[in-house]
């Protein structure tokens, strides 16, 4: 059979809908699909039998689409996931809107009942087109075979091109079944979707001068430069007029953690340091972010001083939330690639006009960086929960990948554990999805086989992923997998302290598993510890062991995290810390 | 603010559903849509009245392009357009209003479609506020039912319609490498 080697089918030839379906995935360069099969993908998979694209069995669809989405933003290469009509397509929904929330390329194929009972209620179907059309960038319905490789390249296409996202194809069960004489598509027509990547010439020269002439400029990068492979054009540009730079959650890695220009995060959770310059900025160079509600605070008080350069793949995003004074439409790389270009041809007779302002501004963020750096709060009796993510930073050096859920972990592993590369932190940002953590490192795991993968969660997220323990232990992933145990919802408990009188409401976890017996029941190492002493040992014992390891940290149950702009607020009026908020400038 | 849109779209399964799904997704209350085929029946015309902010005018534009299967949304709320609605109304009247229903009508420049014992079946066409009147008269008669067809628009200076053109299959790729190229030169 043409489709059951590597070799491309001959045009013309005579294949079934879910060989063809193979052959398209082939073509798009696509080797591993995760995905749960079912009564009418039965002929898809009945291809896949013998067919050399892997397929990873997860054990619930929701993670299907999680760890494509780990091998995608692992990788920066569309992921693939599978599921079968009804529940199975309905499960890939949560997966789907979280891909969509990051712009995360993703191609979904579900199975549909029969051609002939749609529309009856049949067995097992729903209305998977209808149902995805929020939920995706654009999706697909297949009609009839012959029109399954065109719609298969254009998915692709639209799931990686422009600003990327999740595209789903639901393809009935007939349409697999039926055959076709196989042409290969050779090109791709979407008159309605326009692309605007190289960015307008005249703007990105008005963007120079004006980072040139600012006081007190700020670079504000996000998700966006590392969709676009912009980390090095971004560095150039940082370092060329030497900017100081804040990463969103989503940009993290973007410029080099240990870069000297490197701010921190900026947003609710994000550094003193961060926040003020967003604050006392004069322009802000917005590349490849959303100005989301996290990193802005109060939006009315938010930058207040600054004039906005916004540089985005996606019109609208530009003066979405705030109004940019220079709008540039484009990809980040081939935008800073010009400007970066344009800022050199100006630099000889602009670089010394605002040294002294530059200089100024440097002390004033070196000053609030050292007046509030992330605190790394350690306790003799307990283990502190960013104590538990300092020697996770200590371990990884800035060089392993790390996943993780939504909640207090993943704000502590934002902070205090370092990216030097994009593509290293792997979270849920724009829909803040617990249960993503264990999913999506499955994902960047089989990726990149021989990078060091933790998966931290949240005693309350982790609980979302049990199943998943099978497909690791199945797959042999070497996933250290740590749970930051404080017995509770820990950000939901944390507001309820701060905001809701302390009343403690439905946020306590009590009957956490035994780690060692869990893990122990899946054929893999797991261990308790709730010893600072034991700390550092224990992860490097996780570390050194050659397959997965569960580590259940049990860490102090009531610590919040700092700073915090409370929702409402104003991002320069953070509270530090615990116990009386201190309200600044 | 009421903000007038035009939008041509490519008659795909789930097209019509993609628009509405849009404008509901962003909270923007829709006022009325028309929908039909034009004269290239692989593509279709709406006519879409929003009820928004001003300020989020542009964004509503915006939010309409970004989908695959629109090839071009217009903002016609400022722009030089003719923009008419359709109303067709039965009214009951008795022996004795005809006479006068019958030229209330004329002078809105309506037509009689339908004319029985119970009374008139009246089409009539104009702008929204001329309409509105037209009702308000016949509603003076006595009870009338109304069934509105929402704005149809037309722009009197067209913008030039820009279509992305095919891309070769792999072109990403081999652009990347090309750009690689230039780089290192």
């Amino acid at each position: 059979m043409a489709s059951n080697t590597n070799q491309p089918a001959a045009p013309g030839a005579l294949l079934s809908g879910s060989q063809i379906l193979l052959e398209c995935l082939v073509r798009e360069g696509v080797d591993l699909i995760f995905g749960y099969p079912g009564g009418v993908t039965l002929p898809f998979y009945d291809a896949l039998y013998d067919h050399p694209i892997q397929h990873v069995l997860v054990r619930h669809e929701q993670n299907a689409a999680f760890a494509a989405q780990g091998y995608s933003r692992a990788t920066g290469k569309t992921g693939v996931c599978c599921a079968t009509s009804g529940p199975g397509a309905m499960n890939l929904v949560t997966g789907l809107v979280d891909a969509m929330m990051d712009s995360i390329p993703v191609v979904a194929i579900t199975g549909q009942v029969t051609s002939k009972l749609i529309g009856t209620d049949a067995f097992q179907e729903a209305d998977t087109f209808g149902i995805t059309r929020p939920a995706t960038k654009h999706n697909f319905m297949v009609k009839h075979v012959s029109e399954l490789p065109r719609i298969m390249h254009e998915a692709f296409y639209l799931a990686s091109s422009g600003r990327p996202g999740p595209v789903l194809v639901d393809i009935p069960k007939d349409i697999f079944q039926a055959s076709s004489h196989y042409t290969p598509v050779d090109s791709i027509h979407l008159p309605g979707y326009k692309l605007y990547t190289e960015g307008h010439t005249g703007q990105i020269r008005r963007a120079a001068q004006m980072i040139w002439e600012a006081d007190r400029p700020f670079v504000y990068a996000g998700g966006g430069i590392i969709h676009s492979h912009a980390h090095n054009e971004l560095r150039e540009l940082v370092e060329l007029a030497d900017l100081p730079c804040v990463n969103t959650l989503m940009g993290l890695g973007a410029l080099p953690g240990n870069h000297r220009n490197f701010i921190s995060m900026p947003g609710m959770h994000g550094s003193y340091a961060a926040n003020m310059g967003m604050y006392e900025t004069d322009l802000i160079i917005a590349l490849g972010v959303r100005f989301d509600d996290r990193v802005t605070g109060r939006l009315a008080a938010f930058a207040p001083h600054a004039k906005v350069i916004h540089v985005d793949i996606d019109p609208s995003e530009i003066s979405k939330i705030r109004n940019a004074e220079l709008p540039i439409v484009g990809d980040a790389k081939k935008v800073l690639t010009k400007l970066n270009r344009v800022m050199r041809e100006l630099e000889p007779e602009m670089r010394a006009l605002k040294s002294n302002e530059r200089a100024e501004w440097w002390n004033t963020i070196r000053g609030w960086m050292e007046q509030h750096p992330f605190k790394l709060e350690t306790s003799p009796d307990e283990i502190k929960p960013q104590h538990l993510m300092a020697e996770i930073n200590r371990i990884s050096g800035g060089e392993a990948i790390v996943t993780t859920d939504v909640g207090q972990h993943q704000m502590w592993a934002a902070q205090l554990i370092r990216y030097d590369h994009p593509r290293l932190w792997i979270n849920s940002g724009g829909l803040g999805t617990m249960g993503f953590g264990l999913p999506s490192a499955i994902g960047a795991q089989m990726a990149c086989p021989d990078k060091l993968v933790f998966a931290i969660a949240g005693d309350g997220g982790f609980q979302m992923s049990i199943p998943e323990f099978a497909t690791i232990a199945n797959q042999k992933l070497p996933i250290k997998i740590i749970v930051m145990n404080n017995g509770h919802l820990g950000m939901v408990r944390q507001w309820q302290e701060l905001f809701y009188n302390n009343r403690l409401s439905e946020v306590v976890l009590d009957s956490f598993p035994d780690a060692a017996m869990l893990a122990g029941a899946y054929g893999f190492k797991g261990r308790t510890i709730d010893k600072p002493e034991e700390l550092r040992a224990a992860l490097e014992e996780a570390v050194r062991e050659p397959g997965p390891y569960f580590l259940n940290v049990k860490v102090t149950p009531f610590e919040n995290v700092y700073p915090m702009v409370p929702a409402g607020g104003a991002i320069n009026e953070m509270v530090l810390g615990a116990p009386q908020p201190v309200a600044v400038a | 603010m009421l903000q007038t849109l035009t939008v041509l779209v490519e008659n795909k399964p789930g097209a019509l559903m993609r628009v509405v799904g849009v404008l509901a997704a962003r909270n923007y209350n829709v006022e009325s849509l028309t929908v039909a085929r034009t004269m290239d029946d692989t593509l279709s015309r709406m006519t879409i009245v929003v009820d928004v902010e001003s300020k989020v005018r542009a964004q509503v534009v915006k939010q309409l392009n970004k989908l695959v299967n629109v090839l071009q949304a217009q903002d016609l709320t400022d722009e030089r357009c003719v923009a008419r609605e359709m109303v067709l109304l039965r009214v009951r009247a008795e022996m004795s209003n005809r006479t006068s229903i019958l030229k209330e009508a004329e002078i809105f420049q309506a037509r009689v479609v339908d004319s029985s014992v119970e009374g008139f079946a009246i089409e009539c066409t104009g702008d929204p506020e001329k309409l509105d009147e037209f009702v308000d008269l016949m509603r003076s008669y006595g009870e009338i039912e109304v069934t509105r067809s929402g704005l149809v628009a037309v722009t009197l200076e067209p913008k030039k319609l820009r279509l992305a053109s095919p891309v070769p299959m792999g072109a990403s790729e081999e652009e990347e490498q090309s750009e690689e190229r230039l780089l290192s030169k």
